[in-house]
């Protein structure tokens, strides 16, 4: 017997609820020896900015306890690239397809955006929450007003379903969130990675080149569901749920938290077809739950 | 490029030096399509990112690889515990390997590796087997880190060994073998693997002597693919800069072009 897993957010439908997350599964190219993109639910491609960027100098990459540390940087082609060279292929195969778009300026978000709004793609997610690059000293999703300005300016520029991407490095994230639904988000997607670190003790150095980096894995996933608990709790738009899922349970975990759909980074890295055996365990789990969709477990928590 | 992501049986297990870790792996599927300088990413049990470790050689006949890795730390430490009939998770094959070349007969092959870095030489040795000249120049630490003289050897390979300390073979960097044969004039391409220091020695040797050379890059690397981008390496082609992956549009280079 085969289960229906699709979810539905923000009016985009998502044949199951696992969705690569941004920086990890790069322009869904990379990982077609091993299982064709639409086995997943969709893919949220990797950070794009108006212009092409290098990044940030190597190494970018530490291991940690259940998880680890990355300085990349928002490397990419730019978004004339991500647009003509790699969205109508991924559009062909029948993905749903979410762009990831970051900039310095609000200028840089306004135009990236304004350029896609022509296009095919499924939803735009708004990164303002890289930990990686600097910008005056701070990203804009670490305030209410940098949120809430880069959400407003995209929101005048496109009719394409519009998630935010929240950074947990704020003193209250719930704060944040509301402030990105004021200004007419359709859903929200969290979280982003913990800023973090690691020292070589033998030659006293940083790891990463960048010194500091974004921490995700397992070891954040406590986090990540507290984060998404308390957001869903607040708003009433769609919450898409990330950060150290690894298992069919983890997903399940963060659904009955609040999140419509989830997404899944670092755990491709150690297994590559652990998103395919999340989604195996999310049909079994509705087979012995006798669910006819997922979504009746969004946000059933019943928390004491 | 096919690759794959499955587990594989060990047939074979050795530790060759103190800490250095030999195994042979049957994995019919990947070694269809291994080249020598292509690596694996292999999961450690219990640790998020994968560990890349380079192809030493390719069986084609038997359906096996064989790689050699050092203990580093502590997810090396929990690969080097897997026993032979235990499975190996491993992406593989991956990268893009060195470039064999059709050479006339009198010409030689010169592959030059660096501790850890030797064991990828073995195999693009092999593939000069009973074609051209192969000279292997070898530099290690010291006597009890010299690895895979003999499999040298073993597929013919005229082979000289250098340690920092002199306590094997020649004392002093593999620079002075490399020269010496470069100076024989039959020299036709050369190949490297090995610490940083060394890269840049045979990179600038090779261009004195103008002679075609590739290197395989090292760093520190999380999916394998090319989907993180974590790898970087700066490349220089035609003038322009570019941030290239170490995983996917390498890991080898050619010397010419690489910025260390």
């Amino acid at each position: 017997m085969s289960k229906d897993l699709s979810v539905t957010v923000a009016g985009v439908r998502f044949p199951n609820p696992v969705i690569a997350a941004s920086g990890t599964y790069g322009f869904g190219q990379d990982y077609t020896d091993l299982y064709p993109l639409n086995k997943l639910g969709g893919i949220s491609c990797k950070g794009t900015t108006l212009e092409p960027r290098n990044g940030n100098p190597a190494p970018r990459i530490a291991e940690t306890p259940a998880g680890m540390l990355n300085s990349v940087g928002l490397q990419n082609p730019g978004i004339d690239m991500f647009i003509t060279g790699y969205l109508p292929q991924l559009k062909k195969d029948g993905n749903v397809i979410i762009a990831n778009i970051a900039g310095a300026t609000l200028d840089d978000y306004k135009q990236a955006v304004e350029r896609l709004d022509g296009t095919n793609v499924d939803m735009i997610e708004l990164n303002i929450s890289c930990p990686n690059v600097k910008q005056g000293g701070a990203s804009w999703g670490i305030t209410c007003e940098g949120a809430a300005s880069v959400t407003k300016t995209v929101r005048a520029v496109t009719k394409k379903p519009l998630m935010v991407k929240l950074t947990p490095n704020v003193t209250n994230i719930v704060d944040i969130a509301k402030a990105v639904e004021a200004e007419g988000a359709d859903c929200l997607s969290l979280i982003n990675t913990l800023l973090g670190m690691r020292i070589d003790i033998k030659t006293r150095r940083p790891i990463l080149k960048n010194n500091v980096g974004g921490f995700s894995g397992p070891a954040v996933f406590p986090v990540a569901l507290r984060m998404v608990w308390q957001v869903a709790n607040a708003v009433d738009i769609d919450v898409v749920g990330m950060g150290g899922i690894t298992t069919a349970a983890d997903a399940i975990e963060v659904m009955m938290a609040g999140a419509k759909a989830i997404q899944m980074g670092t755990a491709i890295f150690t297994d590559p077809y652990s998103p395919l055996k999340v989604i195996d365990g999310l049909e079994k789990y509705m087979e012995d739950n006798n669910l006819d969709s997922l979504e009746e477990i969004v946000g059933t928590v019943q928390p004491w | 490029m096919a690759f794959y992501c499955d587990s594989y049986t060990i047939l074979k297990k050795e530790e060759i030096a103190d800490g250095i870790f030999s195994y042979i792996i049957h994995c019919p599927e990947p070694v269809s399509s291994a080249k020598s300088g292509q690596f694996v990413h292999i999961k450690a049990e219990g640790y998020t990112l994968r560990r890349p470790i380079s192809i030493c050689e390719i069986d084609k006949k038997e359906g096996t690889l064989r790689i050699v890795f050092e203990v580093r730390g502590a997810g090396t430490d929990k690969l080097s515990q897997l026993e032979v009939g235990d499975k190996m998770d491993m992406i593989a094959p991956l990268g893009n390997g060195f470039t064999i070349k059709e050479l006339s007969s009198d010409k030689t092959v010169i592959v030059v590796g660096g501790g850890i870095g030797v064991p990828p030489m073995l195999g693009t040795a092999a593939e000069y087997k009973d074609k051209n000249k192969v000279k292997a120049v070898l530099g290690f630490r010291s006597k009890g880190r010299v690895i895979l003289e003999e499999d040298f050897k073993r597929v013919g390979a005229e082979t000289a060994v250098c340690t920092d300390d002199g306590s094997y073979g020649e004392k002093g960097l593999v620079t002075f073998p490399l020269i010496e044969e470069l100076e024989k004039g039959k020299a036709a391409m050369i190949y490297a693997c090995g610490p940083t220091p060394m890269l840049k020695a045979v990179i600038n040797t090779a261009r004195v002597y103008n002679i075609p050379c590739e290197v395989s890059l090292e760093q520190r690397m999380a999916c394998g693919v090319g989907a993180c981008v974590g790898c970087a390496c700066n490349i220089r082609k035609g003038g322009r800069d570019f941030v290239l992956r170490v995983c996917k549009d390498g890991p080898v280079f050619k010397a010419e072009e690489v910025v260390l």
